[in-house]
């Protein structure tokens, strides 16, 4: 991420106008801005730590106890890892299924959205239509795309099998199989793709135009432009993409949830103990809802910090992971 | 940041053998695949008002058009569910996290935008680092506190927490006050203004587009919200939200498809209606997000 190119440049110019100041006031000055910036800030800072660092470090604490929130922690060691590495039979579902999201969601979408952005871009008249038409569905909650989509991809009613009868195709059962249901999931996301839609218009936009009037002069046809015009040009904002891609999926929570419940008819919660989450049979159980469940549903609340330090480990691997393979691609596309 | 327009694009030239024919072959090409991609994106939309019309009986077969029109679903959808309720819920976690992050996050994204001191890169790094961690990291902990603070069964834990400010606001108004030159806030203070009046009288007007932008953000990102309510208010529904509500509906209604929908279409439209009064600022907060980051 350059945010600090940008962050350097008005405040360099500002200390240097900020020089022509009496120096004989400069210094009350500079402690009055001191004391205000503090002032500005504490909140903030405040917040910081009651709702970010007490709670990473009270995490790892947690992580080696049992604690179920009647009786007060009790310190097991590594038990819960040791449990998480040879024990539980929800580890590779839900490592899979995160991943297999992760792998297949995040390029369709970018492909899908860069696909949209650039038939909008290429329209004159009524592009504005359209691009609302797109962006319709990424705006509506999560929860009501949803829903509404179970129902249109319903095995038995829903408008999608019917319409897939019509041609003679026998639809699949969707977000009751426990193959299609992760794929009727990317289809969902390729619904809402229209936020992503935005941020790769805009940055079609900038492509400065006189890039593709040489390289038409040059002799490019229309996939070379694309090549070495647009994509040079982009590169950093679909880094950007790729980056926050990954990491909704490793939040994704929402709509898997509303799914697997509208899917399977049951409530989630109410009596307390019925849960619906991964449904079909774990096929839908992504790391975030492990997370959740453990804690919040099965409230094995040490467990439960255990796998969240697991999972800020792999948070953090997989941004470093991405930023150090994507430098060259993003540097080479500068140049 | 550039305001959203096709024309600028339309001067990218065609293909070099710009010939006529080709150009209004691409012209129709270009345009029937954009409006086939706009039909797939709200035929939905349309399956969905359809069906919200039918009687449930119909909404269980297969067709997609209904047999007779049934407006009053809408009307029964309030008797089925406290959807005012959940309305009135949904509206105070909005209003209320929206005011609150505004109160604590402007301030410090000034600070942090427009002041150097010591410790600045790497706050800014916590706050990069806050906003993109998963929630569920540290929600054990922070769960054991409203617990202690008897707070869990209401929306005041997801509420609270944004008077000490909300990261993602503060990342996306600071990337926009960098952007105002220093020079304005340097006259002011050589005309003997105080920081105080430097920020309010100032810069802030100046920033009006983008505090517009991230307040509208937060207020659709807790309208949406599904994770926060689940977690604090699943057990008492009397402080349930829209979104907590229409994810029960289905299954406390058994099969009835055609209220369903009628529900999903009421959650969907204050956003809607929302969205096409402020779409100028909303694209552009969008675009905020991306470009700079």
């Amino acid at each position: 991420m350059s945010i600090d190119d940008t962050a350097a440049a008005p405040l360099t110019g500002g200390a240097a106008r900020r020089g022509l100041v009496k120096s004989k006031t400069r210094r009350s000055a500079r402690s009055e801005r001191n004391r205000f910036a503090a002032l500005m800030l504490a909140p903030a800072l405040l917040g910081m730590l009651i709702f970010f660092v007490y709670p990473l470090v009270a995490t790892l604490g947690f992580s080696f106890t049992r604690f179920d929130l009647v009786s007060s922690p009790q310190w097991v060691g590594l038990r819960n890892y040791r449990y998480f590495l040879h024990e539980d039979p929800l580890v590779w579902p839900a490592i899979r299924n995160t991943l297999w999201l992760t792998v297949v969601m995040v390029p369709s979408r970018l492909l899908f959205g860069l696909a949209c952005a650039g038939i909008v871009t290429n329209i004159k008249r009524g592009s504005g239509v359209l691009r609302t038409l797109y962006y319709l569905p990424a705006l509506a909650p999560p929860v009501a795309t949803t829903v509404a989509f179970v129902f249109l991809f319903n095995p038995a009613t829903g408008p999608v099998n019917t319409i897939l009868g019509w041609v003679g195709i026998d639809g699949p059962l969707w977000f009751n199989s426990t193959t299609w249901s992760k794929p009727s999931l990317v289809l969902l996301g390729l619904w809402g793709v229209g936020d992503l839609m935005i941020i790769l218009m805009a940055s079609l936009l900038d492509v400065p135009k006189e890039q593709y009037e040489a390289a038409s002069l040059d002799g490019a046809n229309g996939p070379q432009r694309f090549r070495y015009v647009t994509l040079p040009n982009i590169s950093p904002v679909l880094l950007f993409a790729v980056i926050t891609g990954v990491i909704n999926m490793l939040k994704y929570f929402t709509e898997a949830v509303v799914a697997s419940q509208v899917a399977s008819g049951r409530a989630n919660q109410g009596e307390g103990t019925a849960t619906t989450l991964g449904y079909p049979s774990h096929s839908t159980l992504t790391f975030s809802q492990w997370v959740y469940q453990e804690g919040f549903t099965n409230f094995y609340l040490g467990y439960a910090s255990a796998l969240a330090v697991i999972m800020f480990l792999a948070t953090i691997g997989f941004i470093v992971l991405l930023l150090r393979r994507s430098k060259s691609f993003v540097e080479g596309g500068r140049s | 940041m550039s305001a959203i327009t096709a024309d600028r694009v339309s001067a990218v030239p065609s293909a070099p053998r710009g010939t006529r024919t080709y150009r209004s072959l691409s012209w129709v090409a270009t345009h029937a695949i954009g409006i086939a991609v706009g039909v797939v994106f709200v035929v939905p939309f349309g399956f969905i008002i359809l069906t919200a019309l039918m009687t449930d009986q119909q909404a269980l077969t297969s067709n997609l058009w209904p047999t007779s029109w049934h407006p009053e679903n809408f009307v029964e959808v309030f008797n089925k569910a406290p959807l005012f309720s959940y309305l009135l819920n949904s509206l105070m976690y909005s209003v209320l996290a929206t005011a609150f992050m505004l109160i604590s996050s402007v301030p410090a994204a000034y600070a942090l935008a427009r002041f150097q001191f010591r410790w600045r890169n790497a706050l800014f790094l916590a706050v990069i680092a806050m906003m993109v961690l998963p929630p569920q990291i540290t929600q054990v902990p922070i769960y054991l506190m409203w617990a202690k603070g008897n707070l869990t069964g209401t929306l005041w834990p997801l509420i609270l927490p944004n008077l000490l400010g909300d990261a993602f606001s503060i990342f996306l108004l600071r990337q926009f006050l960098l952007t105002i030159p220093e020079e304005y806030a340097d006259a002011a203070r050589i005309d003997g203004c105080s920081e105080w009046r430097v920020m309010t009288s100032i810069i802030l007007p100046m920033a009006k587009p983008a505090i517009a932008a991230t307040g509208m953000f937060m207020f659709f990102a807790s309208w949406n919200d599904y994770y926060g309510p689940l977690l604090y208010t699943s057990e008492n529904t009397a402080h349930w939200t829209v979104s907590l509500g229409l994810a029960q509906f289905r299954t406390a209604h058994q099969v009835q498809w055609n209220l369903s929908m009628a529900a999903t279409l009421l959650v969907m439209l204050p956003v809607m209606v929302l969205f096409f009064f402020a779409q100028k600022a909303f694209v552009e907060g969008v675009t905020l997000t991306g470009v700079k980051g």
